[in-house]
């Protein structure tokens, strides 16, 4: 047990320290964002024929952790879109954008999506879970250490969508056996091949949670 | 991805009203694991998208005659959690499983699968539904290797349904509506292998919404589905075959054999399927039965294989809804 406070503390320490890769990469290309910003914004379009909304934007509210959020987004725009480049909600990765790799998992109503192949707007009045979620409380939810503790993860771009499709499976089977942790995360792909890790992982959480009873609720809040 | 307009209607007759008389006036929206990608690559560009799935008579999976009516908006997910296909078509759940990913298992309808476009890597690279240049087919002298081994004239990728074959075999129908009027197509004619770049690879028109799919009684009737796949992964199969057999005791009575991913609609395997009948399934009658069903494969340069895989497909299915697997 001691081996995981190592993880959990250096995580916490990212988690408060302010440091924002996207805010770095951001404040260091705020030139050439002011000349190419302007082309994306189309204004929010005015009152829309009965029951149709677009092509402009329309403003849509998403329920997003459990927090109504507001957002203006264009009927095309993507759940991860809209989450990644509106909202800031950046944990989600857009990788294959094609509905395929599984980097941009999240929960919706209880249940695993890739955010890359949802419509925002279809996402109104559903409940969102993000990979954000599992650090709201004290303690990060129990499938982050363990990701850290068994090396499940090399560049770490697959790792939200991994664990959120890890969250989505201990929801709905608490005591999976490998062959479920297998099918479990079968639509989520680790081109550095991380698989053995991150199935390990998963068992290791799944006992963790059953342990602490704290199962649905994410634990960390507990 | 192109701009559109964005409708969410809450009964048929509302969509019926959203939707236009060409495939670019409106799209329908259900799952969505399709037509997002097809509308990101600009294989589709609707003004418009409907989702259906505010439509509360279009969900569920209910009994219906006896048998089984799953709407248009059920998803994959809630096929396999249905007590009511458990009890009677391991065919259909095994289609199911074959999707391997859960995230589209939770997202993808039935139905859509049925009307998702061919998986043909030259039709979703821009080359067409067809892959012609200059009248002549790409397909025939290029990567053909996942490619029909029953090409149809020059309809040569593969319909790449999970459920298509084994709701031919189950004798399913799909019941699709317009504004004018209701009709019902067997799945087995639902399926067209396109003669020309503007043809569709299915019977379904602009102004249409699928409302269900209708699956008769399985009255005791064994069904199976076998999938050949390239590994475990996330992938569509290499080739597959449903079957359902009536039997007479421990004899076949009848049988119907339907291949997958072998061709640009499922294959009915009809003769295959008539030498059962009268016999026990053995080892010897389902691989015989496999044999026969291939018997008229005309594979391309690169895909010889999947001719052996198919016929394995049959046997394994066979002997799998004899309960001898």
């Amino acid at each position: 047990m001691s081996s995981k406070k190592k993880p959990d503390q250096e995580l916490q320490a990212a988690r408060t320290s302010g440091f924002s890769r996207r805010g770095f990469l951001g404040t260091a290309s705020a030139t050439a964002g002011a000349v190419g910003g302007g082309l994306l914004e189309r204004p929010a379009q005015a009152a829309p024929p009965a029951g149709i909304m677009g092509p402009g934007e329309i403003e849509i509210t998403l329920t997003i952790n459990g927090k109504a959020t507001p957002v203006k987004v264009e009927p095309r725009t993507t759940l991860l879109d809209a989450l990644r480049e509106r909202l800031e909600i950046t944990g989600a990765k857009r990788v294959c954008d094609r509905g395929t790799c599984g980097a941009c998992t999240m929960l919706v109503n209880g249940k695993t999506v890739y955010a890359c192949t949802a419509l925002a707007v279809d996402m109104a009045g559903k409940k969102i879970e993000t990979i954000e979620s599992l650090s709201a409380g004290a303690r990060p939810h129990p499938i982050v250490p363990a990701f850290a503790n068994h090396d499940a993860q090399q560049c770490g771009y697959c790792t939200p969508g991994m664990v959120m499709a890890s969250k989505g499976l201990l929801d709905q089977t608490p005591n999976p056996t490998y062959d479920q942790v297998k099918a479990g995360l079968g639509g989520n792909l680790c081109r550095c091949g991380t698989y053995v890790g991150i199935r390990k992982a998963v068992l290791d959480a799944a006992k963790e949670l059953r342990a602490t009873g704290a199962r649905k609720n994410g634990g960390s809040n507990a | 991805m192109h701009s559109f307009e964005y409708a969410s209607p809450a009964t048929l007759k509302e969509a019926f009203g959203l939707l236009g008389n060409s495939w670019s006036d409106a799209a329908v929206l259900a799952g969505g694991t399709d037509l997002i990608t097809l509308m990101k690559e600009h294989l589709a560009e609707p003004k418009r998208v409907v989702n259906i799935k505010g439509i509360k008579e279009l969900g569920g999976i209910t009994k219906s005659g006896g048998g089984l009516r799953i709407g248009a908006t059920a998803t994959v997910d809630d096929l396999l959690s249905s007590a009511l296909v458990r009890a009677g078509y391991p065919s259909l759940l095994a289609a199911a499983r074959g999707i391997a990913s859960p995230q589209l298992r939770h997202m993808g309808t039935v139905a859509g699968d049925l009307c998702q476009r061919p998986r043909c890597w030259y039709y979703r690279n821009g080359f067409g539904l067809l892959a012609l240049k200059d009248g002549k087919s790409l397909v025939d002298g290029g990567q053909n290797e996942f490619h029909a081994i029953f090409p149809k004239g020059v309809a040569k990728f593969v319909s790449a349904s999970s459920f298509g074959p084994a709701l031919i075999a189950l004798g399913a129908k799909v019941k699709i509506a317009s504004s004018t009027g209701e009709r019902e197509v067997a799945v087995a004619e639902f399926f067209k292998a396109p003669a020309s770049e503007t043809d569709r690879e299915i019977d379904l028109h602009p102004n249409e919404i699928i409302t269900a799919i209708l699956v008769p009684a399985a009255k005791g009737a064994k069904n199976a589905t076998y999938e050949v796949r390239n590994r475990e992964g996330l992938d569509w199969p290499l080739a597959t075959a449903s079957v359902s057999l009536t039997m007479k005791g421990a004899s076949v009575g009848s049988a119907s054999i339907v291949l997958g991913h072998v061709g640009p609609t499922p294959v009915v395997a009809a003769a295959a399927a008539g030498t059962l009948t009268g016999k026990t399934i053995t080892e010897a009658t389902a691989e015989a039965a496999g044999k026969a069903a291939v018997a008229g494969a005309t594979p391309l340069s690169d895909n010889g294989y999947k001719v052996h895989l198919a016929a394995v497909a049959v046997k394994r299915a066979l002997l799998a809804a004899a309960g001898k697997a």
